[in-house]
């Protein structure tokens, strides 16, 4: 039954094409060969005799007489240590020059973890970045997208956290990226040395867009296994708004009825079930994903930043080169920044406190209200708030970046108009 | 298992086309056979000889030609001492004693009964042989953690029975028969201590329906003084993300004033739930001393879990209420989030080829919406005690916004609505519960002259606050200004609560009362200051004092000492003396 050759397409919509075919199983995988080339194939739907496959390089270019050659298993990645410093496409074909791997295949897109088996995550994870590690600290096994809009340097962003962030592997998911992008997060990993302990599984934006639907799972499904290996493994996917998008394609092409926007009405499960792979096994190792989620025409309400708001723990907001204090959330930081040092969460509030009374105060200031002592000290701190916390180039240990933090509330403030408890700022406010 | 085996013609998704021969019911649960696994799934939609059904798990490596079995019963669960303190997925399987059969994963095709088989329970007959009873009726109690769990005459059966039979006392497991009823034509039925009811179907094995107007308390002034939840009421809670909905849920599930509490996770995050998991078992219970868990029942499927089993969950969840409603006891049912259920059915009805409504949501979304919240309501049983249901589902509206199809449809058959606002939350000002736009129709702890008095006084704050934005506080008379100044205040001592103190997080009815009459107190006084700068100050002051009262224990020296400092404040700016 393996191996069993169809020569007769009978329809061909988009990248789906039928073929009448038996004994074939739902998602099963299948070579089409046609004089343009040959592709890997995937059945979506059986009807009858009639079986629906998708084309990973698409419908064009594929004859009625097609060859539809059947493999009799399901999509699988394979799974060593010879992954490691190595890049492939989202079907798993290797990018760079490097040879085919092909022992221990895994099965992508595995089940779920049961919920009485995880457990409450409580480790931080250390990105340098004022913005995230005082303000919004990332907590191994999070999820978390970086909201932001085409131009802004999301990219840039997540390569430095990830070659900051003390993990064992690092996993690269790059879905409709440009190329230019691709290069240079491959040349950042190496540059870094992090690429020895990088996987890349890259679709460019010039790839078949089914490919690009493989993406996120096959990353995870290799960083499931590393994880259960006891490794600490941090996930980036980018652009995850591509992917959202490449499913719409397919639906539409599907002719499945649009739910908002011409998106199709699985959408938020189909991002939780990728998201919802971020763990901490017990014992064992974690998963922590970082995506990235452009907002076209910077709306939160269009429906893939909406509905992955729902699903992640927390946001990022990149806007205009910085991370935006307010809007951006990390929803497990109280699980871990009261065992930091004792002045965190101080700090943290004040420092957003005084920053939101700057920004009332601005906005007094453009309406022309007079300006009082208290608003001129808040236009000073501010700026130096703005420029040496919020830059998303400043880097800093956190525990510097506490210290730094006093140092603008000290120029800036007497002790007591930052409503700081006394025990605190007897402690920590700098001598001058 | 019936013999009654039908073939797959055709595979969508989660969904399947089955040919069969034997007659076969809608909404029975069948089961496809992929080499040796078994995936449950359910009959929605008969075509000739071609049945559709949803299935429950991950449809990969189904093929046309695999046979499918025909169970020729409904969608449902177990109803029988042991169900507090588990943790169960939608369809019931019990999600522990999963963990130790599977290890890390849940893998497809694996189902637990969801009571254990061996477990013995100490049972005391209540009946004696020659009683005549009804559904519903109880036959021996069996204690379950610290309640009396009643063993009832199977919700099933119609008309009056005799009892033939009973079990004297003893220990027994689920299985063993505790009575043997006849009917007058001379039928039998042997009734064990758990039974099986299907969960698409209310129990309605009561004398009335009762009108709710009792208060829950949860003990948020927000809720109990402005926005109130009566016993056997129901509520929603919508609002964007981030805007504190679990939380909000979380807090409630440890707060409210009820025996039992079901929380049924519904398409949500998975860390959510572990919070509550591992958090509960460690936290007491105020009223009875004893941990959280035991008088919880967690019904857990997560957002990745499948998605069939979703619409599933909220059901199991309030079967489970309804059952323990049956024993006298009052339960609070959580569901979060409804709108991950709605967009179950959105799924599937797509796959069914449905003419879509708005925004592709099913044309019957708002009867289904409907029929599920008036499973809720106290009712007087056929003994004269008292139980109830009460429910409360959060909504998740696409983009915040709450014209969308589920806030709507679900508005029109609660009983209160706390809308959550993201500019609220944003703020810091929890719980986020918008007080302009929420609204109640059950009875407040309070006054309710007074409660109409506030929400006056916060309507007229909030537009003294609009008005300042665009004319400044020097364009703002010093009449207005208190107003407004006034507004934050309750706002700020008595809307926002402070969920990290022990003391302010639970606040008592007795202490609302008390609270909020001097509250009322305050805002009908008349108070002169010099500038705006004055009265700017002496409110911040005021809400500093204020605050610090709120965490002080009720009527303690230091609550007393607190409260004389604030009165003392306030004649010294009061027009007249107090």
């Amino acid at each position: 039954m393996q191996n069993k050759v169809y020569h007769r397409i009978e329809q061909i919509t988009g990248s789906v094409i039928v073929v009448h075919a038996d004994d074939v199983i739902n998602g099963e995988l299948a070579y089409v060969d046609s004089a343009h080339g040959t592709s890997l194939a995937q059945v979506i739907r059986l009807e009858n005799e009639n079986v629906y496959l998708q084309v990973f390089a698409g419908g064009r270019g594929i004859g009625t007489d097609a060859h539809v050659r059947f493999l009799g298993k399901t999509m699988q990645v394979p799974f060593s240590e010879n992954l490691l410093g190595r890049v492939f496409t989202g079907s798993g074909a290797p990018r760079d020059n490097g040879p085919v791997i092909t022992e221990n295949m895994i099965d992508i897109g595995g089940p779920s973890v049961n919920p009485a088996k995880r457990i409450i995550p409580r480790n931080m994870v250390r990105t340098g970045i004022p913005m995230i590690d005082v303000f919004n600290t990332l907590v191994e096994s999070q999820k978390l997208p970086i909201f932001s809009v085409a131009g802004e340097p999301y990219n840039e962003l997540l390569a430095q956290i990830a070659l900051q962030a003390e993990v064992d592997i690092i996993i690269l998911g790059g879905m409709g990226l440009k190329h230019d992008d691709y290069l240079f997060f491959r040349d950042k990993l190496d540059e870094s040395g992090a690429l020895s302990r990088s996987v890349m599984f890259v679709h460019t934006a010039s790839d078949p867009t089914v490919e690009c639907l493989l993406v996120p799972d096959i990353a995870l499904a290799v960083a499931e296994k590393y994880a259960l290996e006891d490794k600490r493994v941090l996930v980036l996917l980018t652009d995850m708004t591509n992917f959202a998008d490449s499913m719409k394609e397919v639906a539409i092409t599907m002719e499945q009825i649009p739910s908002n926007r011409g998106y199709p009405g699985d959408l938020y499960s189909q991002l939780a079930a990728r998201y919802e792979k971020a763990v901490d096994f017990e014992g064992s190792g974690s998963i922590t994903i970082l995506a990235v989620t452009t907002m076209p025409g910077d709306d939160v309400t269009h429906p893939v930043p909406d509905n992955t708001g729902y699903i992640t723990e927390g946001q990022f907001y990149l806007k205009n080169g910085r991370i935006e204090p307010f809007g951006s959330l990390s929803r497990l930081k109280q699980q871990v920044n009261d065992k930091t040092r004792e002045d965190h969460r101080t700090i943290m509030d004040t420092m957003i406190q005084l920053y939101a009374s700057f920004k009332e105060t601005l906005e007094k200031q453009s309406m022309g209200f007079r300006m009082s002592d208290w608003d001129t000290k808040l236009l000073q701190y501010g700026e130096r708030f703005e420029n040496e916390m919020m830059d998303i180039t400043v880097n800093l240990p956190l525990e510097n970046a506490l210290d730094a933090g006093w140092k603008i509330l000290a120029d800036c403030f007497e002790p007591a108009e930052t409503g700081i408890a006394s025990k605190l700022t007897d402690k920590f406010w700098p001598k001058a | 298992m019936s013999e009654n085996i039908g073939k797959i013609i055709g595979v969508n998704g989660n969904l399947l086309k089955v040919e069969f021969e034997n007659p076969v019911i809608q909404n029975e649960v069948a089961y496809a056979c992929v080499g040796d696994l078994k995936l449950k799934a359910e009959v929605i939609r008969i075509r000739g000889n071609s049945a559709e059904l949803q299935v429950f798990e991950d449809t990969v490596g189904v093929k046309v030609g695999d046979p499918v079995e025909f169970s020729g019963d409904l969608l449902s669960v177990e109803l029988g001492p042991g169900l507090l303190t588990q943790i169960f997925d939608g369809l019931q399987n019990p999600l522990p004693a999963l963990a130790e059969e599977c290890g890390f994963f849940l893998q497809r095709g694996t189902y637990l009964k969801p009571l254990p088989r061996d477990s013995k329970w100490v049972y005391t007959p209540v009946l004696n042989v020659g009683d005549t009873v009804v559904a519903g009726d109880t036959i021996g109690t069996i204690p379950e953690g610290m309640f009396d769990h009643h063993v009832m005459v199977p919700f099933k059966l119609r008309g009056k029975w005799t009892v033939e039979k009973v079990t004297p006392a003893g220990e027994y497991t689920v299985e063993e028969v505790v009575a043997v009823l006849k009917d007058d034509k001379g039928n039998t039925v042997d009734a064990t201590i758990m039974q099986i009811w299907p969960v698409k179907m209310p129990i309605e094995c009561y004398a009335e329906r009762l009108r709710p107007t009792e208060s829950m308390a949860t003990k948020l002034r927000t809720i109990d003084t402005f926005f109130p939840v009566a016993k056997g009421g129901t509520f929603c809670v919508p609002g964007p993300f981030g805007a504190g909905k679990t939380v909000l849920q979380q807090i409630m599930s440890r707060n409210a004033e009820v025996d039992i509490v079901i929380i049924a996770a519904c398409g949500e995050r998975a860390g959510e739930v572990v919070e509550t998991l591992r958090e509960f078992p460690e936290l007491t219970d105020p009223r009875t001393g004893k941990s959280l868990m035991d008088r919880t029942i967690i019904i857990c499927n997560t957002s990745s879990m499948p998605v069939a089993a979703r619409e599933a969950s909220v059901y199991t969840g309030v079967t489970l209420a309804e059952y323990y409603r049956q024993m006298g006891l009052d339960v609070l049912l959580l569901a979060d989030s409804t709108s991950r259920w709605a967009q179950a059915l959105r799924e599937m009805s797509g796959r069914l080829e449905e003419i879509p409504g708005e925004e592709a949501f099913p044309a019957y979304l708002e009867s289904v919406i409907a029929s599920f919240y008036e499973r809720g309501g106290v009712v007087r049983l056929n003994n004269g005690t008292q139980g109830s249901v009460t429910i409360g589902g959060t909504v998740s509206p696409a983009g915040g916004n709450f014209e969308e199809p589920v806030t709507q449809a679900t508005l029109k058959v609660v009983g209160a609505f706390h809308g959550l606002s993201r500019s609220r939350s944003d703020a810091r000002r929890y719980p986020a519960i918008d007080p302009l736009e929420s609204w109640s129709k059950y009875p407040s702890v309070v006054d309710e002259e007074n409660v109409a008095n506030a929400r006056k006084l916060l309507l007229a704050g909030s537009e003294v606050g609009q008005m300042m934005k665009v004319v400044g506080e020097e364009g703002t008379s010093i009449d207005d200004f208190v107003i407004y100044l006034k507004s934050e205040y309750v706002d700020a001592t008595y809307l926002q609560q402070n969920a990290f103190d022990e003391t302010d997080a639970s606040c008592s009815i007795e202490r609302q009362e008390y609270v909020f009459g001097k509250l009322v107190k305050l805002l009908n006084t008349q108070m002169k200051f010099e500038s705006q700068d004055d009265a700017r100050s002496f409110f911040q002051k005021l809400a500093q004092t204020c605050k610090d009262w709120n965490v002080t224990a009720h009527n303690s020296d230091e609550f007393k000492q607190t409260e004389e400092q604030m009165i003392k404040m306030l004649a010294e700016v009061s027009d007249y003396a107090e």
